[in-house]
């Protein structure tokens, strides 16, 4: 064993198993094998036919001469055919003829020999020949007419196939160097193919090795051509994205746990411990201990909030989606939060479309809806320098279903717009209101679960948010009574047993 | 009221228990899904309290275990995972009834007294209820007192049909919520007391005694205060 003279072997062997396990190759050699097949074929049957073409040329040619010479012959006699025949005999070129006596003797015509027997059946056959005895050694080979002359006398018309022969070589071996040419560069074409494949390929892996490593920045090239494995690497680099986004949102989230929960936690164990040093009469230390209750059920709040949100975040559908009166629950909500708004200073019209269908989480789109007519009611008091109406509005557009949430406060300035749907972010101006920032990033993540979009407007003055949901493809006709239904105990659309 | 609580957190048990206990009720604990399971089959539980997530066996599936044993005593569901499926997933596996934690005590007994006393009611509900001279007729969609009409709202109609429904109980804004609205999600504003006090308006101005309370830190409760 010498390992130095070991290697380059063992480097071969282990590249071409490599080069026949690539797809590219197979494709390759597929093809390769496929196109040679059809390339045989169609020249095989040029050649074929080519030579059909030339032999029924020549047996018409034949045909034509042996009907004149006929011809001749009953205007002339024979004397008059074997002097043309004479006379054509001597001319050069590929015709034979032969003109023979009953008893198979020859009187005119340049063939020398033929193989017995030829002249005793009339009609066409192809024969070996020679045009001299000489030639007997190297017969060439002719396709011949028989005729059979008065008398017993025989007429032989033929013509040497010499040419077609020669035809048929020509066309084997173009169809061979053809055949050699289509491998060869086949053979190159697929290298090339399979080496830039491969080295795309290589690349993408090698790209991915980096990620898995901890380069999460890292993504894959893409050419610009659009093919498969450019779409593929689109592919893949949005998928990066999105796990760079889940990345960042839990990283977020723990920043967050971190930073606000920390402060309303700081105010809850103050609150304990000013009780116990400060309160005097079990009235203060009540008031303490529910002042405590409080802060920790915002806490839980935040807490149930920003888990929902990070859920939503991560895509996880829940299964139990179905089709939803969008209809119903806006008019509900409306209705709900309309003694709120009243008793605030405020009017809640709500303008919504009968019928609108949606496929959803009946929670979910719930939840969402009533952060943002809560976001309305806070921010479009008329404390906030609005008319305080707020307007509720649903339709259908098209495919989708449109829903707004309209007021008429501060609105929100267009270049935060894309800011406050994060988690936690709460713009100066709100800093007065009760509220923890995470309403909207709420409705935004509930929205896109849905496919939906979440856009925020300028309602001039104010703020609307409009969402847009794909709407539910309508139903055959299978009318349940819906809105608000009747009793109780039958408003549970999922027919799910409650209180 | 005779009540199980299955819990495997034994400070959380012993927290419940004491306030079951302080309250009135009987309470028993059993520390994880099988005993449990083996202490409800003994019967004699008016209703069980299960904690969703237990050693040995689930909360799940002793639910659904006792339903296969046609053993309907109602049970509540309590859950530390606080998602959107988890509520129908509990009540599809035989629950009568789930309370994401934490929770707050008042919510949990308001919730187990109303499963209790369902308990023993009537499979037909009645189409009338009396609370003192309120009377609410169901089929008629009427609602007098003292022989004065009182006109309603549809919803506030339906407010008060479930107060009524459970007179003399306490009934949180969560339960209101989401069995008059059937909303299951929390809308952090008080919109509830809100509707509570226009139906309060209409039912109880002008009247001696107030038939709606409101109990500190708990709900609401229809009850006649005349007597």
């Amino acid at each position: 064993m010498t390992a130095p003279a070991e290697i380059p072997t063992r480097r071969r062997q282990r590249f071409l198993p490599t080069l026949f396990r690539t797809t590219a190759f197979k494709l390759a050699a597929a093809y390769l094998v496929i196109f040679a097949i059809f390339a045989g074929l169609v020249l095989g049957y040029v050649a074929w036919n080519a030579q059909r073409l030339l032999t029924d040329q020549i047996r018409s040619t034949i045909d034509a001469e042996i009907q004149g010479l006929a011809e001749q012959q009953r205007l002339g006699g024979i004397r008059r055919l074997v002097g043309i025949i004479e006379r054509r005999s001597r001319a050069p070129g590929a015709s034979l003829y032969l003109v023979t006596t009953p008893v198979g003797e020859r009187i005119a015509g340049n063939v020398e020999a033929l193989p017995p027997g030829t002249l005793d059946r009339t009609g066409e056959s192809e024969i070996e020949y020679a045009r001299s005895s000489e030639g007997l050694d190297t017969p060439s080979r002719a396709i011949v007419r028989v005729f059979a002359l008065p008398a017993g006398f025989r007429l032989l018309v033929g013509r040497d196939v010499e040419e077609r022969e020669r035809l048929g070589i020509v066309i084997r071996r173009a169809a061979g160097w053809s055949l050699a040419l289509i491998f060869i560069l086949g053979c190159f074409a697929s290298w090339f193919v399979a080496r830039r494949v491969l080295k795309r390929i290589d690349g993408m892996s090698e790209t991915a090795s980096g990620i898995m490593e901890g380069d999460l920045k890292g993504r894959l090239a893409v050419t610009g051509t659009g093919d498969e494995l450019d779409r593929l690497a689109l592919n893949l680099n949005a998928m990066l994205d999105r796990i760079g986004e889940l990345m960042a949102g839990m990283q977020q989230v723990t920043d967050n746990i971190a930073h606000d929960l920390k402060t309303p936690l700081t105010r809850l164990r103050n609150k304990a411990e000013e009780a116990l040093r400060s309160a005097k009469t079990p009235d203060e230390l009540r008031a303490a201990l529910d002042g405590a209750i409080e802060e920790a059920d915002n806490l839980i709040r935040v807490f149930n909030a920003l888990l929902m949100i990070a859920r939503l975040e991560a895509g996880r559908i829940s299964d139990n989606m179905g089709e939803l009166d969008l209809s119903e629950i806006v008019s509900g909500l409306a209705e709900l939060y309309e003694p709120l708004a009243e008793e605030a200073g405020l009017s809640l019209a709500s303008e919504v479309a009968p019928g609108l269908k949606v496929r959803g989480n009946r929670e979910l789109i719930g939840q969402a809806l009533n952060n943002l007519i809560d976001n309305a009611l806070k921010y479009g008091a008329p404390d906030q320098g609005g008319d305080g109406t707020v307007i509720v509005a649903a339709r259908q557009v098209g495919d989708e279903v449109e829903l707004s949430i309209a007021d008429h406060g501060p609105g929100i300035p267009e270049a935060d717009r894309g800011r406050v749907l994060d988690r936690f972010v709460r713009l100066d101006a709100s800093r007065s209101k009760p509220g923890f920032g995470l309403g909207l990033s709420l409705a935004a993540g509930v929205v896109r679960l849905h496919g939906g979009q979440l856009r925020l407007e300028d309602n001039a003055p104010g703020l609307r948010v409009v969402i847009a949901l794909p709407a539910a493809p309508k139903p055959v006709e299978t009318q349940v009574p819906s809105g608000p239904a009747a009793s109780t105990e039958t408003s549970n659309p999922a027919g799910l047993p409650t209180l | 009221m005779r009540l199980l609580i299955v819990e495997d957190d034994a400070e959380a048990a012993a927290y419940l228990t004491k306030a079951f206990r302080e309250v009135g009720h009987v309470a028993d604990h059993a520390a994880d899904g099988l005993e449990g399971y083996s202490m409800a089959e003994g019967g004699g539980y008016d209703v069980l309290v299960v904690d969703r997530m237990l050693p040995r066996l689930d909360g799940l599936s002793l639910i659904r275990s006792l339903r296969e044993q046609k053993d309907d005593t109602p049970a509540l569901i309590l859950s530390a995972l606080a998602q959107v499926d988890d509520r129908v997933k509990g009540l599809r596996a035989g629950g009568d009834d789930y309370l994401p934690k934490p929770y707050a005590f008042s919510e949990l007994l308001a919730r187990v007294e109303v499963l209790s006393r369902r308990r023993g009611a009537p499979a037909s509900e009645p189409t009338v209820y009396r609370v003192g001279e309120l009377v609410l007729d169901r089929l008629a969609h009427r609602v007098t007192r003292e022989g004065q009409e009182i006109a309603l709202q549809p919803r506030e109609f339906r407010l008060l049909e479930y107060l009524m429904k459970h007179a003399g109980q306490v009934v949180t804004r969560t339960m209101l919520l989401e069995n008059v609205w059937d909303y299951h999600f929390d809308p952090q504003t008080n919109v509830i007391d809100v509707h509570v006090s226009r139906l309060r308006s209409k039912v109880d101005k002008g009247f001696e005694h107030a038939m709606i309370h409101t109990i500190r830190g708990a709900g609401y409760m229809v009850r006649d205060s005349s007597r």
